[in-house]
């Protein structure tokens, strides 16, 4: 059942992986990664990570697709893209070595961990919950609240600085043209 | 394990995935006669109110109304607009369609909470819930559905062709994400009381009236719940997605037949499903009417079914809220729409979140709650003269150096 759950999740993926470079219609790639986001979410249900798969499910398919999908019909930038013209010369050779450099890096940390991923984990021990709470919850909410409070509230501060940054920038721009 | 329920939790045999499929089949049935009538319901009480007689010809007092309308649709002749991208075309009617009835799932629709009891009913020998599925996401699950339920409108409006559709998908996005962001904040009022995500568990902590959550919350957050899931429903008076006057017909202008009959039917069974979750998370759902010890008994009736007589008349109650918003407000401006949502609901149901999160850790330290919830006050009050300093501040900007974007 598992491993059932596990082939049709990861031929989710790949499709959805395939889809994303190969369909030459932004809003079709942004749908195919919605079909790859929602394979990882199937994969952490089966892994009983229910949490995260509904958090995977609300913030990547439901929020942040949805905003790549707007901002493409916004801009109206949803026609086929000419790939023939460059504005970055040396882009495609450091792409292809990037790629191929992360491939290499990849292979080796699955054969090197070759040993792990056969092993059972024992899995989180958790003292007796009442009432049938979640543990994925209780045990996720003591990390990030307790244990790595800073580095959490640290991240925050780093995206609010992202978004304030944002709009000043295009402020400016408008600022200057004036 | 899949489920909490305790009819997954063994091996699987025959009499629990019979059960389940029954599950199924009864929820999908319930489902659309639930549509059917609630679209008879809200045209009988419109014309109602606007002094008219409404449907009246099929079946008694029309009721068949809405079956006619659905064979009439059926009947009609399936267009494709000639520029539109045909795949994400003939998809967004089903993914606006297919989440309107995976949300029902999480519903208890009925059972005896009384008491501290689970809700769990004995079927055909198989101890269950009265519920498709209780997941330990519990209501993330309605969350992460309606999140879906963005991409029906928003690639309806888009893959049409036309600008249109294209402008009320794009109003309706930014519409269903903004006030996503309420509706999870005042949920999370409530599951900071009850302490668990599973519905049925939320349902079993509102055991007499002072423990139902529109009054153990405060009210604030049933009222923030209430505006942001009417704007996530795109229902009066926000209903800007299919303004006639602006944009012929919103996402669905270039929509016929079936494919239109799906839209419509998800936007009803949203309602539905909505209404369901607002009784569930507010208003104890399937429990009955308690006082103290005094219970409103239903008598002759057992107490499990008893619990979907209550959910029923609970719904009933908020289906008729909803025609009436319909009946009575005018539709927002996109400003204001943008404004009630970013400036007002978001912060408050922030602020009220965090007052009932210092008031539960005040009970749990023993620290003096009146001085804990004063000084929450005033912390909050501050925080609120700082945003409207900064309204101010940008409003008045606009004014000299005229708007930015």
């Amino acid at each position: 059942m598992e491993f059932f759950v596990f082939v049709c999740a990861a031929l989710m993926i790949l499709l959805g992986a395939v889809g994303v470079i190969v369909r030459k219609h932004p809003v079709h790639a942004a749908l195919s990664l919605v079909l790859t986001l929602f394979g990882v979410a199937v994969l952490f249900v089966a892994q009983e990570a229910h949490f995260l798969a509904a958090v995977q499910v609300i913030v990547y398919a439901g929020a942040i697709v949805v905003l790549f999908l707007f901002v493409i019909m916004l801009l109206g930038v949803d026609r086929v893209e000419n790939l023939r013209t460059e504005p970055l010369t040396a882009q495609r050779p450091l792409a292809i070595i990037a790629s191929l450099g992360l491939l290499g890096v990849l292979v080796a940390a699955i054969v090197n961990g070759n040993g792990v991923l056969n092993e059972r984990g024992s899995g989180i021990n958790l003292p007796d919950l009442q009432n049938g709470s979640d543990a994925n919850t209780v045990q996720l909410a003591e990390s990030i609240f307790s244990q790595y409070v800073v580095a959490f509230e640290v991240t925050s501060v780093l995206l609010v600085i992202a978004v304030v940054g944002t709009v000043l920038l295009t402020r400016k721009a408008k600022l200057g043209a004036k | 394990m899949i489920a909490l329920d305790p009819l997954l939790q063994d091996d699987l045999l025959w009499a629990p995935l019979l059960i389940v499929l029954l599950k199924v089949l009864v929820v999908f049935v319930v489902g659309l006669l639930a549509t059917m009538l609630m679209v008879w319901f809200e045209r009988k009480a419109i014309a109602g109110m606007q002094n008219r007689i409404g449907p009246n010809k099929a079946g008694p007092f029309g009721i068949l109304q809405t079956l006619a309308d659905g064979i009439k649709l059926f009947f009609k002749e399936d267009s494709f607009p000639s520029r539109a991208d045909r795949f994400v075309f003939a998809l967004a009617p089903f993914l606006s369609f297919v989440p309107a009835f995976l949300a029902f799932a999480i519903i208890p629709l009925g059972g005896d909470f009384r008491n501290g009891s689970s809700g769990e009913v004995t079927l055909f020998g198989q101890v269950t819930r009265i519920q498709l599925a209780d997941p330990p996401i519990g209501v993330l699950f309605a969350l992460a559905i309606s999140s879906i339920a963005v991409y029906g409108i928003m690639l309806a409006g888009w893959s049409s062709g036309s600008k249109y559709p294209l402008l009320g998908s794009v109003r309706a996005t930014a519409q269903m994400v903004s006030y996503e962001a309420a509706l999870g904040l005042s949920l999370a009022c409530v599951l900071l009381l009850s302490g668990t995500l599973s519905t049925s568990g939320i349902v079993s902590a509102q055991t007499t009236i002072v423990d139902w959550h529109i009054i153990s919350t405060g009210i604030v957050p049933f009222f923030i719940f209430m505006i942001a899931a009417t704007a996530e429903l795109n229902r009066p008076p926000f209903d800007l997605v299919e303004a006639e006057q602006e944009l012929v017909g919103g996402f669905n202008t270039e929509y016929s037949s079936i494919r239109f009959a799906l839209f419509y039917l998800a936007e009803f069974m949203n309602t539905v499903t909505m209404s369901a979750l607002i009784v569930t998370l507010f208003f104890g759902g399937p429990q009955p009417i308690a006082v103290g010890n005094f219970v409103l008994d239903i008598p002759l009736l057992p107490n499990a079914l008893e619990g979907t007589v209550w959910l029923l008349a609970k719904i009933l109650v908020f289906l008729y809220i909803y025609i009436w918003f319909r009946a009575t407000l005018p539709r927002l401006r996109y400003d204001q729409l943008m404004d009630l949502g970013w400036k007002l609901l978001i912060p408050a149901s922030l602020g009220w979140f965090m007052l009932l999160a210092a008031q539960r850790l005040a009970r749990q330290n023993n620290w003096n709650i009146f001085v804990v919830t004063g000084s929450s006050i005033v912390v909050l009050l501050i925080c609120y003269l700082l945003m409207q300093a900064a309204f101010a501040r940008s409003a008045r900007e606009r004014e000299t150096q005229g708007t930015m974007f």
